[in-house]
């Protein structure tokens, strides 16, 4: 028996790396060449289409009626823009919900740079959402009162947003603590809760809210249809957010609770100065898409007959005056969800990057 | 004082915990009272007894039979298996819609991985009611009147009143043929669950032999059932509602983007060193792709896909804004019939958790033996 090699092993040469990038890559090998044939057989399928619907054949000006026999009614989002952003808010009044989402978009733009992360920037959002909430309402320093159900459009699906995430965030650390605290009885209740709310549909939670709502509440209580679509918003956010938190806080090392303790550090100093921060770092992309799902949720109060953008264009499309524009009016209306959802994810790539940077 | 640390430690342990207690039994018992009140002043009680009386209201499409004159037991039921097939067609759909999609985007191919890109911020970006609401309008407005049915490939008809395929029957006895298909299946899926994919793919070879030859000494043939258009509508072959169509069409589009991330992320998720020792030890391409970075790929994808699975379940209750009559709409009927909303929503929410559980059940499953064929 022979247990010395004597043949030296057979040696296999490595597989040449081969990955042209660029537009090599739209020629080379059969594969790459096939589906560029393709795409491009489709592509000039489908573009001269959709030029003639959207542009040769588009209606800019005219009537209701050079509309019929023709190509995207580009017309009607320009008489409809109004009523699909805001709503049935009086005509008189428009200034208000332009002023409205004007502060809330202020608002976010002056939070996104790090340096303006700063207690004065918490107080602002919180005067700000004030101030919101008295201009849409009115009643008050001499604005006429404007109630609720008058409310609609992108003011709806903004305070919608802010105000579930800025409700559920306190209260969905407080269940990612409850659901991590060594104590059962709290740990099961803080569980189960967040597994109820993220395994039954938003659609049913919300009909749920809608038809209990008389049930669970005395008779002199009337909540209006907005609050209570905020308030299952409000508990969806937390469990959500929950989660993610949960999972930022399961990454921070124990040795920084230890070592934040030993320096005689509060609880709610261990938790918001030490462990927080790093905790949010982790999670910042499950946060983001939390943020945006959120967001895209808002859309869903469509079922309660609650007026946010989409629940807007759908009414405009019953305007017989005009041949049912269904394809630009909901284009118009994902593009406003698309810019602000597509604009969170950019925002949240920067910010990933430049704290990736800073920690070094 | 030796005593007063445990104690201390036991009052930590136990006050927070009877608290807790106190206040959720608390809150309970005045939610009960609450809805108890508000129940006797509307002269009503919580009773599923309606569930045995006569539901009295069509349901446009059912894969369970059902009529008005049916329960509304049956009804619920009705809905459940709507929801059920919904959810099952637009997880299969999406995830082999998914694949291509991630494979595009990582490819390299500037076209190609445009085309996939911009297609996938577009539908992860934008809510899917509106995607449905969108394709619901291309379905039904946009579409022309069955006389001028549109044909984009041969034996596909589509207009107004929804999607016709043309279906295929089997001419001649062909039941030995069917015992022959089943049995092979039934032993290749129990030889893959079991690990041994090499024997599973000898079965089926041979399953495959078995039928070719089969097929040729029973003489048998294929029927093609062409829909062709009646006096109104095209009839023959298989045909979907708009309303099933514009669902199935919106959310396997949606599912498809958040699929094709996750498997983009799986396999971005494997470390450059797997594909570079790949090539170091002379596997191809194709090998550590299979072999090598699969299989690690797709420890990490399972939990994602897991929720992702559970959201396209809880996405199919938005067949109500189309008209599709899943569980959750055919729920909300009830209630408006019957009044019962607290046992209708409770039904409803335990019946969605029971089908999460199960999803996320069998993906467990998946895992475990997942990793079984990884080794």
């Amino acid at each position: 028996m022979n247990y010395v090699q004597t043949s030296p092993e057979p040696q296999l040469a490595p597989t040449p790396v081969r990955s042209p990038r660029g537009f090599g890559t739209l020629i080379n090998g059969g594969a790459n060449l096939l589906a560029t044939l393709v795409l491009v057989a489709a592509l000039e399928q489908a573009l001269p289409h959709l030029m003639a619907w959207a542009v040769t054949h588009g209606v800019w000006q005219g009537s209701a009626g050079t509309c019929r026999h023709a190509g995207a009614c580009w017309l009607f989002l320009r008489e409809k823009a109004p009523f699909i952003l805001f709503g049935i808010y009086p005509e008189t009044q428009m200034w208000r919900p332009i002023a409205v989402v004007t502060v809330l978009a202020a608002l976010t733009l002056w939070t996104m740079p790090r340096a303006h992360w700063t207690r004065w920037t918490l107080g602002a959002w919180g005067a700000g959402l004030m101030l919101v909430l008295v201009l849409m309402a009115g009643g008050i320093a001499g604005l006429a009162p404007v109630p609720v159900s008058s409310w609609g459009g992108l003011p709806v699906t903004l305070l919608l947003t802010v105000l579930s995430l800025a409700l559920g965030f306190p209260l969905g650390l407080a269940l990612a603590l409850g659901r991590r605290s060594p104590l059962p009885l709290i740990r099961y209740g803080a569980t189960g809760f967040v597994e109820v709310l993220r395994g039954v549909p938003v659609v049913t939670l919300l009909f749920a809210a809608s038809f209990l709502a008389p049930l669970l509440f005395p008779e002199t209580v009337r909540l209006e249809n907005l609050t209570r679509a905020l308030g299952v918003f409000t508990l969806v956010s937390a469990a959500y957010l929950c989660e993610v938190l949960r999972g930022g806080l399961q990454g921070v090392a124990h040795g920084q609770w230890e070592s934040a303790q030993a320096l005689g550090l509060r609880y709610r100093d261990v938790l918001l100065v030490v462990i927080l921060p790093q905790a949010i770092r982790k999670v910042l992309p499950p946060l983001t898409s939390t943020i945006i799902v959120v967001i895209k949720n808002t859309s869903l109060v469509v079922v309660v007959g609650l007026f946010d953008l989409v629940s807007a264009g759908r009414v405009v499309l019953n305007d017989p005056a005009w041949p049912m524009p269904y394809a630009e009016t909901y284009l118009m209306v994902a593009l406003v969800y698309f810019v602000i959802c597509y604009g969170v994810a950019c925002y949240s790539r920067h910010l990933e990057k430049s704290l990736a940077e800073s920690r070094r | 004082m030796q005593r007063s640390k445990p104690s201390r430690d036991m009052l930590r342990w136990w006050l927070p915990q009877a608290l807790f207690a106190l206040v959720f039994m608390a809150f309970i018992a005045v939610m009960v009272g609450m809805v108890e009140h508000n129940l006797s002043v509307r002269g009503m009680a919580l009773d599923f007894g309606f569930l045995g009386s006569t539901a009295r209201f069509p349901l446009s499409e059912t894969i369970v039979p059902y009529s008005p004159s049916a329960t509304f037991a049956r009804a619920l039921l009705a809905g459940l298996g709507n929801t059920v097939v919904l959810a099952l067609v637009v997880i299969v759909l999406s995830t082999l819609l998914g694949v291509p999609l991630a494979l595009a985007r990582r490819s390299g191919h500037p076209l190609a991985g445009g085309v996939a890109c911009s297609f996938i911020d577009a539908v992860r970006n934008t809510p899917l009611v509106v995607q449905l609401l969108f394709w619901y309008g291309v379905l039904t407005v946009g579409l022309p009147p069955p006389g001028k049915s549109l044909q984009p490939i041969p034996g596909i008809f589509l207009n107004d009143r929804g999607l016709y395929l043309t279906s295929f029957g089997i001419t001649g006895t062909a039941l030995p043929l069917l015992l022959v298909a089943v049995g092979g299946l039934v032993a290749v899926a129990v030889l893959a669950w079991r690990g041994r994919l090499h024997q599973a793919s000898l079965v089926t070879l041979a399953t495959v032999i078995a039928a070719a030859v089969l097929w040729v000494s029973l003489g048998l043939g294929v029927a093609p059932d062409v829909p062709h258009l009646d006096r109104y509508n095209f009839i023959g072959g298989w045909s979907f509602t708009p309303e099933f169509a514009a669902v199935v069409v919106g959310s396997v589009l949606y599912a498809s983007g958040f699929v094709a991330e996750i498997i983009r992320a799986g396999i971005a998720a494997v470390p450059c060193g797997q594909w570079d020792a790949c090539r170091a030890m002379g596997l191809s391409d194709r090998q550590s792709l299979r072999l090598v970075i699969v299989p690690q790929a797709l420890r990490v994808m399972v939990p994602p896909m897991t929720s992702q699975f559970a959201s396209i379940l809880k996405n199919s209750t938005l067949a109500l804004l189309v008209g599709y009559p899943d569980l959750n709409s055919v729920a909300n009927t009830t209630m408006n019939h019957t009044g019962h909303a607290l046992e209708c929503v409770v039904l409803v929410a335990f019946v969605y958790l029971i089908l999460a559980a199960a999803i996320s059940l069998g993906m467990g499953l998946l895992e475990r033996r997942s990793a079984r064929w990884a080794r």
